[in-house]
């Protein structure tokens, strides 16, 4: 135990001698959530768009005007003719052109009918979708304050609730997702980079050859990345607690066991990671290369899950950044308990006995 | 000029022999565009919608198969209350929950305005937003029908008034989400390898010991840097090669524009990448330091390259950070040319500030590069 205790004690001395990557360690985390916390959203908002108006009619400016007081658009420029829908595109700001035809108060008034065009720049299909969305639900708007008056019929209204996030921020969605990267990928790099530089480096073999159990050495090299990145996490939830006033619905307690248990999970990744590699470099690869894009689009932090198609559907319940997500979300956001998160808790649990079976099993203690 | 042909053998030699790296370099980030690219789409689909219908009439049950009929909604069994509904709703089961309460007909009847509740799991706010609308659709066209039988009870003659709107979707017809992924992706990734191996190879040197061996030799300052950089230059451009013939073949994306600019473009692109790859180097004594730096500005470069979310909708100090990063440009520029077809002086913008970009950072590279310690 003693020897387990100084074996620790060197591992915090490296990292402590090392400034400027524990000044990373800890800047990094903060700097990210900060920068994305505001500055990511899915949303659309102030959408440059153009108007092509044939008609230029009482109808017509009553519309344009809704569209431009409404908070998803802002009129940019008022085109002439449709040859220069092309040319509008090309330059790239202008995602939308709303074309409205001829005398088209007239033919409402006498026909009963009129037309609208949405030319979308479709090569981003979100934004796309979401403008004719949103232009669809103006118009509606319209269509009804006109049938009210002549029909008098009876009309149905909505009472929308948005339950669980009722100002829709994007933060809420965000946060958890961002928090869920950063853990990952600082435990499981660092984990794997610390032991294949002992590998490199060649103090592997001392410590092999040292009374020390094999076991013990990657212990000692995990439990004082288990105190740092228990208090990254505990800087992000402070962070995402007092800066984008994400509420805390849940146990707090419940919070930080979840945590450590998503914590330990990712370091048990980065030992698995490190008796893979032989060199620092392939560890960083792995970890960067294989786990960075993968856990950003399938754990659900930007994507739905639901939308992918079913074979990544499946392949995403192999990340355990999906699973912690979850966790997060229904612990912060939805206040529940243990009783309905307990599925992804297992399975998170699992996880780590999965990686720390493997590694122990591949991990050679003797040189080749 | 001999000097840098062996150089760049060497590079190429350590490089083709460590057999650990060549899969993580040409092959993972293969799977990942044949796999990721199909994760990324907003499009909502499938919303498990539940129910609460206390009415019990022909109103409701009339409401209830508008939303049965609709390829957006997966309906659920009703649920008895609104409490079990919620409970499902917690567990993640349902994404939206429609209340009709008990007096729904007769207050239609009535001529009296009548309401229905809509609960969403808003966590998700853009999926929420879309929910709701597909939602207030389909009771709009429930008023619609109500109107009309009105209309014709009151012998008014028929609607008037009644817009439609036909979108139109430009340069992607059916909305295709792999269309505007893949490109970027593939973009994503070229970026990932050149700057990752860039970021670790010099200062990898310097851990090992082998950089004080080279810089007592004559080999000048900036034939070291070519030579190091130049595999990985070329790395980039056959990635990018790889990645484009399967973007063609097995995604079948449009390219629309010429491929000699898009190389062009690239080919430059790549020198800014270099560069900082090239700098982090300088600035780091480790490997680990390097990586940390390189992880750092790789994931505020994808978040905030408009790839995955959109660039307008950020706040305008975001909007001008994104400015400084090169993956922006490469992104808006890619597709552009492969989706839109656009030429030579459409992406100038975008080539002038790359171009500036990579003279910059390489300067800066070459000026802190010390043979002296």
């Amino acid at each position: 135990m003693k020897r387990f205790i100084g074996f620790v004690r060197k591992e915090f001395y490296h990292i402590y001698r090392d400034k400027r990557s524990l000044f990373i360690l800890f800047g990094m985390p903060i700097a990210q959530i900060l920068l994305f916390g505001f500055a990511i959203t899915n949303e659309i908002n102030k959408v440059e768009i153009a108007i092509l108006d044939h008609a230029k009619d009482a109808t017509t400016i009553e519309i344009i005007n809704k569209m431009a007081s409404s908070k998803y658009f802002s009129i940019n420029r008022y085109l002439d003719a449709e040859s220069q829908v092309e040319g509008v595109f090309k330059q790239g700001k202008i995602k939308a052109v709303i074309n409205f035809e001829k005398d088209f108060g007239e033919k409402l008034i006498k026909n009963g009918q009129s037309t609208i065009q949405v030319i979308a720049d479709a090569t981003d299909p979100n934004t796309a979708n979401s403008i004719t969305n949103y232009i669809q639900s103006i118009i509606q708007q319209y269509n009804q304050s006109i049938n009210i008056n002549q029909a008098g019929g009876t009309q149905v209204f909505m009472q929308t609730h948005m339950a669980f996030n009722p100002e829709i921020k994007s933060v809420f969605m965000f946060v958890p997702g961002v928090m869920t990267i950063i853990l990952m990928l600082v435990s499981a790099m660092m984990t794997s980079i610390s032991i294949t530089r002992e590998k490199e480096l060649g103090t592997m073999e001392i410590l092999l050859v040292s009374p020390l159990k094999p076991f013990q050495v990657v212990l000692g090299k995990v439990v004082p990345y288990i105190l740092l990145s228990i208090i990254n996490a505990i800087i992000i939830v402070l962070l995402s607690i007092f800066i984008f006033k994400m509420p805390v619905q849940g146990s707090l307690l419940l919070l930080g066991a979840e945590s450590v248990l998503f914590i330990i999970t990712s370091l048990s990744l980065g030992i698995l990671i490190s008796t893979i590699a032989e060199t620092q470099q392939t560890a960083m690869m792995i970890s960067l290369m294989g786990l960075m894009l993968p856990v950003i689009l399938l754990s659900g932090f930007i994507f739905p899950i639901s939308s992918m198609p079913l074979p990544l559907q499946l392949i995403s319940n192999t990340i355990p950044a999906k699973w912690f997500i979850i966790i997060i979300k229904g612990i912060m956001l939805k206040g529940v308990g243990i009783a309905f998160i307990w599925k992804e808790t297992v399975i998170l649990f699992d996880m780590t006995l999965f990686f720390m079976g493997i590694s122990i099993y591949k991990y050679k203690i003797r040189l080749e | 000029m001999k000097t840098i042909g062996y150089l760049i053998q060497k590079e190429f030699k350590q490089i083709f022999r460590n057999k650990g790296m060549l899969p993580i370099i040409f092959i993972l980030p293969i799977i990942q565009l044949l796999i990721l690219s199909n994760a990324a789409t907003y499009e909502v689909k499938d919303i498990n919608f539940g129910y609460i219908d206390s009415d019990h009439t022909t109103s409701s049950r009339a409401l209830i198969e508008r939303f049965s009929s609709s390829s957006y909604f997966n309906l659920l069994p009703p649920f008895p209350s609104f409490a079990e509904a919620n409970s499902a709703m917690l567990e993640g089961n349902v994404n939206v929950i429609l209340e009709i309460p008990n007096n729904f007909e007769r207050e239609l009847i009535n001529n009296k305005k009548t309401g229905l509740g809509l609960t969403v799991d808003a966590i998700d706010g853009a999926a929420a937003g879309v929910e709701s609308a597909y939602v207030n659709q389909i009771v709009q066209g429930f008023n619609q029908s109500i109107s009309l039988r009105a209309a014709n009870r009151n012998n008014v003659n028929g609607l008037s008034g009644l817009i439609t709107i036909i979108p139109s979707y430009w340069y992607n017809i059916t909305l295709d989400y792999k269309t505007f992924m893949v490109p970027g992706i593939l973009v994503l990734l070229v970026t990932m390898i050149t700057l990752f191996l860039s970021g670790m190879n010099i200062v990898r040197e310097k851990e090992v010991g082998t950089l004080e061996q080279i810089n007592v030799t004559p080999i000048k300052k900036s034939q070291f840097i070519i030579g190091k950089l130049f595999p990985f230059w070329l790395i980039g451009l056959g990635l990018l090669t790889i990645g484009l013939v399967l973007a063609k073949i097995i995604f079948d994306i449009p390219i629309l524009g010429s491929l000699g600019i898009l190389y062009f473009y690239t080919a430059i692109y790549l020198l800014v990448i270099l560069g900082i790859g090239l700098f982090i180097s300088n600035f780091t004594e480790t490997q680990q330091q390097a990586m940390f730096i390189a992880w750092f500005f790789i994931v505020i470069f994808i978040l905030m390259s408009g790839l995955f979310t959109p660039i307008e909708s950020m706040p305008k100090w975001a909007q001008v950070i994104t400015t400084f990063n090169p993956i922006r440009y490469f992104v808006e520029v890619v597709r552009m040319v492969m989706l839109k077809g656009a030429g030579f002086t459409d992406i100038l913008p975008q080539l002038w500030k790359t171009l500036a970009y990579a003279i910059l950072v390489n300067g800066l590279a070459v000026f802190s590069y010390k043979k002296v310690n």
